[in-house]
């Protein structure tokens, strides 16, 4: 038996390391269930000699809202699944046809492409975020003819969903394309043989063996768009007719008004969904990354 | 017709007023209803018309169904990658050099600004800080943890625990770090668990934390730390993982141990894995803008360069000036894309 690292000590760092990652959301969990007078007096440690717990913050902080808020989180909590659940079909639709596209269609240029979608990748949204402002709310007109309708930002989903999927393209077809590519070639051309159309072997034979992949990335994008901030608050406004938990909470985190108690709890509601995915489907979600990272 | 009700408005209405629980609970039902009707709506509507497209274009034969099949699975994503990331990256150049309400030509006037201006030095100095410093203790840190728990038992619950934070929001972490620090206001009396921990230790008054510059900004920075380290150590685990034990029998043959074993076996075998998730955390970094604005709102000396775009562009309107800021941060990750591409080239020139 060969023992690399591990002694009795590097065991203890890992506990005492896994201990501090794991305390801040205990606490924060704690005190969400604590009235709020507890909350203001004492530290959520007290718990243990003190245990006052309900479920009462949370019942006010989706119902009744608090911060001078009427109808609380919950017309949030909708919107972030109605935001959420449309800007993952997009991307994984439209960026798996154009991978299989991009690495079994023979085409001129088809190199430049990914090379250009691969450079994509890294810019930073802040370099997109003014023209594309300015191009949902007026639209895109040459002359007297209208392109581009404006969708008006604030009161629909639908310049955050576009949002979303216009910037996931790069990675999702990237990270897809690493698994198309690596379909067996003699598969593919005994399909082409038989006189299958691309749609055919796109739909018969690309789809169900990356599935593995599809829900590998679904999962990411799911969690990357149920916790963005940013494009939410540039595309959906600060209303709960569209605006996510997210936007939500970074409003009642800037107003202080001594309700630690509901933030603690909203803050926990925010997180429920996501911790239910990462730990459900954990496995496929580990898998995705490492395949985009790790040369087996 | 599909499409009109794919663009996802909605006739909702926001209750005023105070209603009985049951009442507020029956409207709020009613919303989300009418939401999810148009969100499945859109769904379903995306698919059919895919769905057509694919039934049409399946049939055609001969010289155009190649050219027609790219066309179909090339298009809709070309189309998106054009209009929504290289049109506007050039549009944003093109803005940067022009004044705040973009009537007029301005030259580099907006980059002079951005230049000769005491706060916006600071603005760069801490985001150049974060850049550097969150991606090397995280992969670090991760490193350490991957090494030290690559023979534990019960492995999976350590890594779970450590890498759990990944899946909820820098919102939701901030917030979770918001208590931990005690960003204190006056109608509290009780204190945070930092506070608290320095109280036990003995220092009888500790600090503001939240006041107290520049430990502020390495405090926002933990917190961006503790989300991306059990990504590192998951990765990197799974690399240690996969290097062969013959090579690390080997060398163990030839008296290699301990640190000696790590720096000229692990290390190695690991490299290409290491610069990914260096990489990675560093692209992750540049979502600094959620912590920061939700933790000090950019206040008290801690703001960074996308929070300073976006409130140069989106509260108070300066295109020009926000547009040049955000050419800025792009120059900040442009070795990275360039080192990205060049990487690229090889592995594809080895094939």
């Amino acid at each position: 038996m060969r023992r690399s690292f591990s002694s009795p000590l590097a065991s203890l760092f890992v506990v005492v390391m896994t201990a501090l990652w794991t305390i801040p959301t205990l606490g924060l969990l704690a005190t969400s269930l604590r009235p709020k007078q507890d909350v203001a007096d004492t530290g959520w440690w007290t718990v243990f000699t003190n245990p006052h717990l309900g479920l009462s913050n949370y019942h006010a902080v989706l119902f009744e809202g608090g911060f001078g808020v009427s109808g609380g989180m919950m017309p949030y909590l909708v919107n972030s699944l109605a935001i959420s659940i449309p800007a993952t079909v997009f991307p994984l639709v439209l960026a798996s046809m154009a991978a299989y596209a991009l690495a079994w269609v023979r085409f001129r240029g088809s190199d430049t492409l990914f090379f250009v979608i691969f450079a994509l990748q890294v810019v930073p949204l802040q370099m997109a975020l003014i023209p594309l402002l300015q191009l949902f709310s007026h639209g895109f007109h040459l002359g007297a003819v209208t392109v581009i309708p404006p969708l008006g930002t604030g009161n629909s989903y639908a310049p955050v969903w576009l949002a979303h999927t216009m910037f996931a393209m790069p990675l999702a077809t990237f990270l897809l394309h690493n698994f198309v590519s690596q379909l067996p070639q003699d598969l593919m051309e005994a399909a082409v043989v038989d006189g299958a159309s691309h749609f055919r072997i796109f739909r018969s034979i690309v789809l169900p063996l990356c599935a593995p992949a599809l829900a590998s990335f679904a999962i990411f994008q799911f969690l990357w768009v149920w916790n963005d901030l940013l494009l939410a608050l540039t595309f959906a406004g600060g209303t709960p007719d569209v605006a996510p938990m997210t936007v939500r909470l970074a409003q009642l985190s800037g107003s202080f008004g001594g309700h630690w108690e509901l933030l603690t709890a909203g803050a926990f509601l925010t997180m429920i969904v996501p911790l239910i995915v990462f730990f459900a489907l954990q496995r496929y979600f580990v898998r995705g990354l490492l395949a985009g990272s790790v040369k087996g | 017709m599909v499409v009109t009700d794919a663009w996802g408005g909605h006739g909702g209405v926001v209750h005023g007023g105070v209603g009985l629980p049951a009442v507020e609970l029956a409207g709020s039902w009613n919303d989300a209803m009418i939401k999810f009707g148009n969100t499945a709506g859109a769904i379903a509507g995306f698919l059919a018309v895919l769905l057509l497209v694919f039934f049409a274009a399946g049939r055609a034969t001969g010289r155009f169904a190649r050219p027609l099949a790219v066309l179909i699975f090339l298009g809709p994503a070309l189309l998106l990658v054009l209009v929504g990331l290289v049109v506007p990256l050039v549009r944003t150049i093109v803005l940067s050099f022009h004044n705040d309400d973009s009537t007029r030509f301005v030259g580099a006037a907006n980059y002079n600004w951005a230049f000769g201006n005491d706060s916006i030095h600071q603005v760069l100095l801490t985001t150049l800080l974060w850049l550097l410093i969150v991606p090397v203790a995280a992969t670090g840190l991760g490193l350490a943890l991957a090494l030290l728990v690559d023979r534990m038992r019960g492995q999976a619950i350590y890594k779970s625990l450590i890498f759990m934070p990944m899946a909820i929001s820098l919102v939701g972490a901030s917030i979770i770090w918001k208590f931990v620090y005690d960003w204190r206001d006056t109608s509290q009396s009780q204190i945070g668990l930092l506070s608290q921990l320095a109280i036990w230790l003995g220092w009888r008054h500790p600090p503001n934390w939240i006041l107290s510059q520049p430990l502020n900004t390495f405090l926002l920075m933990v917190v961006m730390v503790w989300v991306q380290t059990g990504f590192a150590m998951v990765v990197l685990s799974a690399a240690i993982k996969a290097i062969p034990d013959e090579i690390t029998e080997a060398a163990r043959l030839d008296g290699a141990k301990g640190l000696r074993l790590f720096w000229y076996v692990t290390v190695p075998m690991i490299r290409t894995t290491l610069v990914v998730v260096l990489t990675t955390v560093l692209l992750i970094t540049l979502k600094a803008f959620d912590i920061v604005r939700t933790m000090t709102g950019g206040n008290f000396g801690t703001q960074v360069l996308a929070n300073e775009m976006y409130s140069q562009s989106f509260t108070q309107f300066n295109v020009g000036r926000g547009s040049a800021l955000a050419v800025l941060l792009f120059m900040a990750v442009l070795p990275l894309v360039a080192y990205n591409i060049v990487q690229l080239r090889k592995e594809r020139a080895t094939r």
